[in-house]
């Protein structure tokens, strides 16, 4: 099987001593590409924290991770960040979009990181807004948009910079149940493919139908793992 | 340079239309009053030294305790032959700075400042406008200066009479002078033989000695000599120094000027300060957002640079603009109003508003810096 992301051993504590407290306990895990993999559980379980320390936002006490065979806690910062702005997009439960820029300014953002000029920056988020249906939304600023539409903003920003790892914390957590539902057939269907994957953290069982394979997470470690036949 | 954070940093700043508005004020306000304070204090130095610059001597002699132009300590006659005496001086003439009370034909009294030019030579003298320099000789003779103080004689025309000091004067000629006075008072000019016949006086009659050297570099030397005889000698240029020194330290006019820019950068930068920092904290969840995607610290702090940068030249701009239309018109409806603009007042206020700027958005961008990704996610 072909692994895009791999990791081993993964510890992480928060405070020191007797204030110590464990986030993750030893956590193994890889990712096939073209999977969609959900991680559940209990509140406090740790789902974020393994989300953060997989994508190179939150540095591990122990263990290693390596995304398209790069071990990324290995890298420095500023290679961490590229690697980050390359490889891995990003949608957050609140979008996190500028909600005074437009939704075309939002999704060129990435872009522009990239030192994309501009004007091919923008045909190229123009581009990604249509894939989720907002080419006709692209001059609004997210604050006129639903929520549901300012998620789709946000995934064409994870998306628009070709990131093959896609890792999405409680996506539809701030929105209704259709909706969330939605976007995330959406997302199976017409943002997953063979040449990517997906991470899911998630609390709602409604997405769970979507997903290939689910990691119940409780107290730091992977409890179960679940098959979906898809 | 990256034009499109540059872009999205501007659009991101200006879209919030009253923060912005905000900023662009407080920079504005700071930079008008502080251009407007400090061109009114240069306005005023300038003037202080008008009786020194309007003479345009290139020596000044003087007593050793003399502070400014304000209080004269009057010379002995002596002291002008030796200076005469003293090698690598070409002339020496002594001029005659008082002030003397004129009564109107209405009865009125008005203070007046008498300026006794040496009645050999006219050094010192006035571009005459109206009449003839010569005519200073003829009897009760006085050269009246058409500056903005001129209406308060009455605007008298030439041969127009006055008791000045319970003498009778005659107005022989109208004058300008190159640097209009600070105090409020009209200037008139005649010989030095009439100043200290109408004038009262002390034992000793000659306020000033101007000399001309024979050469330059003969400045040090006549310095010497002078101070040898227990007296001082300056160049132009030192002595109105001297001058704006001692309206900057001595008269509490520069503690004040200071007081105010300080007041105006205080002000300036507590409300662009905590604007932008509003600003930055409001963003900054989107920002720690941009640190997951992939933003490293140096794109951020650039933005906010950007931003600061364009806010502070924006209020630069503007509070150029205010300042400088407020003073073209308070010199339209008071002639004699002070303020000048010149290019160090203007390089200070832009010193102060980088400054403001710089203070305004460091806190924000020590927060920028300091926001973790792993709590944008976390929520
Ligand atoms: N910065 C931190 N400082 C101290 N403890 C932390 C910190 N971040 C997380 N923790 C602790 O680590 C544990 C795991 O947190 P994490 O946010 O990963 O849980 P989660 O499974 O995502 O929970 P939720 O479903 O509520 O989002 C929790 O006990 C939490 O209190
Ligand atoms: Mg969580």
């Amino acid at each position: 099987m072909n692994l895009i992301v791999e990791a081993s051993g993964l510890v992480k504590w928060f405070g020191e001593e007797a204030a110590r407290t464990f986030a993750l306990r030893g956590v193994d895990l890889w990712v096939s590409y073209g999977e969609m993999l959900y991680v559940v559980g209990p509140s406090g379980s740790g789902k974020t924290t393994l989300l953060s320390v997989i994508s190179g936002i939150l540095r591990p006490n122990e263990g290693w991770v390596r995304i398209k065979n790069v071990e990324i806690w290995k890298l420095n910062s500023s290679e961490l960040a590229k690697f980050r702005l390359n490889n891995i997009g990003f949608v957050f439960q609140d979008y996190h979009l500028f909600p005074k820029l437009t939704a075309l300014e939002n999704v060129i953002i990435p872009l522009v990181l990239k030192n994309i000029p501009w004007e091919v920056a923008q045909e190229r988020a123009l581009h990604y807004l249509d894939i989720v249906g907002l080419k006709n939304r692209a001059t609004l600023p997210p604050y006129k948009l639903s929520g549901g539409e300012q998620q789709r903003v946000a995934i064409a920003r994870a998306i628009v910079s070709e990131p093959d790892l896609l890792v999405f914390d409680e996506p539809t957590a701030s929105l209704d149940g259709e909706t969330g539902k939605n976007i995330i057939s959406f997302v199976r269907h017409n943002i997953l493919n063979d040449k990517r994957a997906i991470i899911v953290v998630t609390h709602d069982t409604r997405i769970f139908d979507f997903a290939h394979r689910i990691l119940h997470m409780e107290d730091g470690l992977i409890k179960n793992e679940v098959n979906h036949a898809s | 340079m990256n034009v499109g954070i540059a872009r999205i940093a501007i659009k991101l700043l200006i879209s919030d239309k009253a923060k912005f508005f905000t900023l662009v004020l407080g920079v504005t306000f700071a930079v008008f009053l502080i251009l407007q304070m400090t061109s009114l204090f240069i306005g005023i130095l300038t003037r202080s030294t008008s009786n020194v610059l309007n003479v345009g001597a290139q020596v000044w002699i003087m007593d050793p305790t003399v502070e400014s132009d304000r209080t004269i300590v009057p010379l002995p006659d002596y002291l002008l032959n030796a200076v005469r005496s003293i090698p690598g001086v070409l002339y020496a003439f002594p001029i005659y700075q008082g002030s003397g009370l004129v009564k109107l034909p209405n009865g009125a009294y008005q203070g007046v400042n008498i300026v006794g030019l040496d009645d050999t030579s006219l050094f010192g003298r006035p571009i005459i406008l109206e009449g003839n320099i010569y005519d200073i000789y003829s009897e009760d003779a006085f050269i009246v200066v058409k500056d903005a103080e001129y209406k308060k004689l009455g605007s008298p025309k030439i041969g127009a009479t006055f008791e000045i000091n319970d003498h009778r004067g005659v107005i022989v000629g109208i004058a300008r002078s190159v640097i209009p006075g600070l105090f409020g008072n009209p200037t008139l000019y005649t010989t030095y033989t009439r100043a200290i016949q109408y004038l009262p006086t002390t034992r000793f009659t000659i306020s000033y000695i101007l000399v001309t050297l024979k050469e330059p570099s003969f400045l040090e030397q006549v310095k010497r000599e002078v101070s040898k005889i227990g007296y001082r000698a300056m160049s132009e240029s030192e002595f109105v120094e001297m001058i704006k020194k001692y309206y900057m330290f001595k008269t509490g006019m520069g503690m004040n000027i200071l007081m105010m820019t300080l007041v105006s950068f205080v002000v300036g930068t507590s409300i662009a300060g905590q604007t932008f920092y509003a600003f930055v904290l409001e963003n900054l969840e989107k920002f720690g957002a941009l640190k997951a995607i992939g933003a490293t610290n140096g794109d951020l702090v650039k933005t906010i640079i950007l931003q600061s940068s364009f806010v502070s030249f924006l209020g630069f701009g503007f509070g150029n603009l205010i300042c400088s239309s407020y003073i073209a018109f308070a010199k339209m409806r008071i002639p004699n109003y002070a303020a000048i603009i010149t290019y160090k007042n203007i390089f200070l206020t832009l010193l102060v508003v980088v400054l403001i700027t710089t203070l305004s958005s460091y806190i924000g961008i020590r927060r920028v810096i300091r926001i973790e990704p792993f709590e944008v996610f976390r929520g």
